[in-house]
């Protein structure tokens, strides 16, 4: 029954890690380079709905929804200010780009007069809610969580499977070369997966805002995203979920069967043995450069 | 302008190539000999940092810079040496000793973080070093009996017999010493065969292996030779800060190391120097600029930050070879003054270059 418990809570953390991860695939997937300020821009996702429910009063859903709008925006801002003139450098630049990214984000926010270096609760419709079945106790914010993840995994896959974008997208990502030829506006579509990118980041801070609390550290989150999309294989969708939840059930059960401690490093030493055992990921194409 | 005329093979690899460059190096030597005696305490304390963090970024520029390996990881070797240091020389070994113990150290823990290296390309080994790093950094914290955990542990001042370094100036002397060794160690280990090899596996991995590199053999020498340079600096670095704690070796140092080799100038060896002077001097500059600025940004506390965020991306943007970089174009404006051409540093896109051709 505990197992179980800790299994749930696992998953819903997971989640959380997926979507994040998610957040780095898409980006890794289309333009082949890596955004290290996913998890910065998640924390600012959270906030933006903070200012929305604080300072305008607006219920939650309105601020999730405006969040994920507004960082939509941002995401093509920050791909047309910024990553585009870079496009074509080595891939460490933009890793060094992001990171900055992530720096001004972390600060700006932190210098918010009165705000930004407090911890908010996000309230929430169904705080304190849980549902009960037979023994087994699930937090409304886990619920929703999950949910939700279920659901954007649903959306994402009906886009990229159905939709002429999400084709579009699948073509550039394999070769970005060929789809330029086959009439396939490449760089209107790379600027959409930077704000589809920073969407589900907002979407993720947002979710994770109720169930911690929203402060300008919550982006170090990111981090343990990152081993999330490694363990999954770097250019794979379902493979970021399946990370994420590894990550996250990992982490719950390690907090609760081994010593202090082992839970905040469970997913890098996750990470490290799947580097060693298999490189390319669960889900990894296994690809090879040939001169 | 300048021209060389090349009577000799040898020339071509001679470490200073020219009279110019025996003038001004000699007038730094002197410049940084006579610090001590011009400067006031405490910018020969900033100056010491410079040097330690200059060994620190010579060791992560030979791997990133030289190697094109890259480290997000690279304070958890430093932070190796330190508590290698720090533990010896409570013991009381001599500092010679300690010290090379250290870089021994933190070298064989590189070459073991090497060895996925040999599989493991750009980011994901970026991914492998960040996730050591952490581990490191959490190990540090829970090895309470060595350790001293999070409370952390003071430092005893270097000493070689009774003789006890435990002045600034002695302390600037020794990091000035060493500073000294390691770049004409790095200097030299570039023109050798295996400095060769680096740059040719960072240049490209496929070509270097069909000249006959043992990539496994050069890539997990570039780490622990790397390794141990960050443990000579984080063994500096604990002597001069005298108390020494995880946190001083966590994520955000490694960033920081990052950001003083991508400021400084990747692939040069000025650049690690450049980059410690910027890391170095940018906090004190910000106090100095807090004067001018309206109270209400001055006060924040996210100001480094932000500066530091913002001059990253900035040098990325700008100037992708960092001060070095721009440093070179000045001078050969300036060599060249009258046929300067202004698309002689034009970039170079490499849209071919990807990871991921079948």
């Amino acid at each position: 029954m505990q197992l179980i418990q800790l299994v749930i809570s696992g998953l819903a953390q997971g989640c959380i890690y997926a979507l994040v991860a998610l957040g780095f695939v898409l980006i890794y997937k289309a333009t082949e380079t890596f955004s290290f300020a996913q998890g910065d821009l998640m924390m600012l996702g959270a906030f933006c709905g903070f200012f929305a429910v604080h300072f305008a009063g607006a219920p939650y859903w309105l601020a999730l929804i405006v969040s994920v709008v507004v960082m939509f925006g941002l995401g093509l801002l920050i791909e047309l200010a910024v990553v585009r003139p870079i496009l074509g450098q080595p891939a460490f630049s933009v890793v060094m780009l992001t990171i900055g990214i992530g720096y001004v984000v972390r600060s700006l926010i932190t210098m918010v007069p009165g705000v930004g270096i407090e911890t908010h609760a996000m309230p929430v419709p169904y705080r304190g809610l849980v549902w009960q079945f037979g023994g087994l106790r699930l937090a409304a914010e886990q619920g929703v969580v999950i949910g939700a993840t279920v659901l954007l995994c649903f959306a994402l896959y009906l886009m990229f499977r159905y939709t002429k974008l999400g084709i579009a997208m699948q073509a550039t990502s394999q070769n970005q070369l060929a789809a330029y030829y086959m009439g396939i506006p490449v760089r209107r579509l790379n600027n959409l997966v930077w704000g589809l990118a920073t969407a589900v980041c907002a979407l993720a801070g947002m979710l994770l805002a109720p169930m911690t609390f929203v402060h300008a550290n919550m982006g170090y989150i990111g981090l343990k995203a990152l081993p999330a999309a490694v363990i999954g294989g770097f250019g794979s969708l379902p493979g970021a979920v399946v990370g994420g939840l590894i990550i996250g059930l990992v982490e719950s059960l390690a907090g609760f069967y081994l010593p202090v401690g082992i839970k905040d490093i469970a997913a890098y030493v996750v990470v490290l043995l799947m580097l060693v055992i298999k490189p390319t990921g669960l889900f990894g194409e296994k690809l090879r450069k040939k001169v | 302008m300048r021209f060389l005329y090349k009577t000799d093979y040898e020339q071509d690899i001679r470490l200073a190539k020219h009279a110019g460059h025996r003038l001004w190096y000699g007038l730094l030597l002197l410049a940084l000999l006579a610090a001590p005696g011009v400067l006031p305490e405490y910018w020969l304390a900033q100056l010491t940092f410079v040097l330690v963090y200059g060994i620190v970024g010579l060791g992560l520029m030979l791997l990133s810079g030289f190697t094109g390996q890259f480290s997000i990881g690279h304070a958890a070797f430093m932070g190796v040496g330190a508590y290698t240091e720090a533990v010896l020389t409570a013991k009381g070994w001599p500092f010679p000793a300690s010290l090379v113990a250290a870089a021994l150290l933190s070298g064989a823990v590189g070459a073991i973080v090497g060895l996925p290296a040999l599989r493991l390309k750009g980011l994901y080994l970026g991914i492998a070093t960040l996730a050591f790093g952490f581990i490191v950094e959490e190990g540090l914290a829970r090895w309470e009996s060595v350790t001293g955990g999070n409370s952390g542990m003071p430092v005893k001042a270097p000493s070689i017999g009774d003789w006890s370094l435990s002045s600034g100036v002695a302390m600037y002397a020794l990091c000035l010493v060493l500073a000294v060794l390691c770049t004409l160690f790095v200097l030299n280990l570039l023109r050798s065969p295996v400095g060769r090899a680096f740059v040719a596996i960072r240049d490209s991995e496929i070509s270097a292996q069909s000249m006959g590199i043992n990539l496994a053999k050069y890539k997990t020498m570039a780490f622990s030779v790397s390794a141990g340079l960050a443990g000579i600096g984080g063994a500096l670095y604990a002597h001069k800060v005298q108390f020494i704690s995880p946190d001083q070796f966590s994520i955000g140092q490694s960033i920081d190391l990052l950001l003083l080799v991508v400021i400084g100038g990747l692939g040069s060896v000025h650049g690690a120097f450049f980059g410690a002077v910027f890391l170095i001097t940018m906090p004190q500059l910000l106090t100095l600029a807090k004067d001018y600025l309206p109270t209400a940004v001055a006060q924040a506390n996210g100001l480094q930050g932000l500066a530091y965020g913002l001059v990253l991306i900035a040098f990325v943007l700008f100037e992708p070879m960092g001060l070095y970089g721009r440093w070179i174009k000045l001078r050969t404006y300036f060599d060249a003054v009258p046929f300067y051409r202004r698309g002689l540093f034009k970039r170079q896109k490499t849209f071919q270059k990807s990871d991921r051709l079948k």
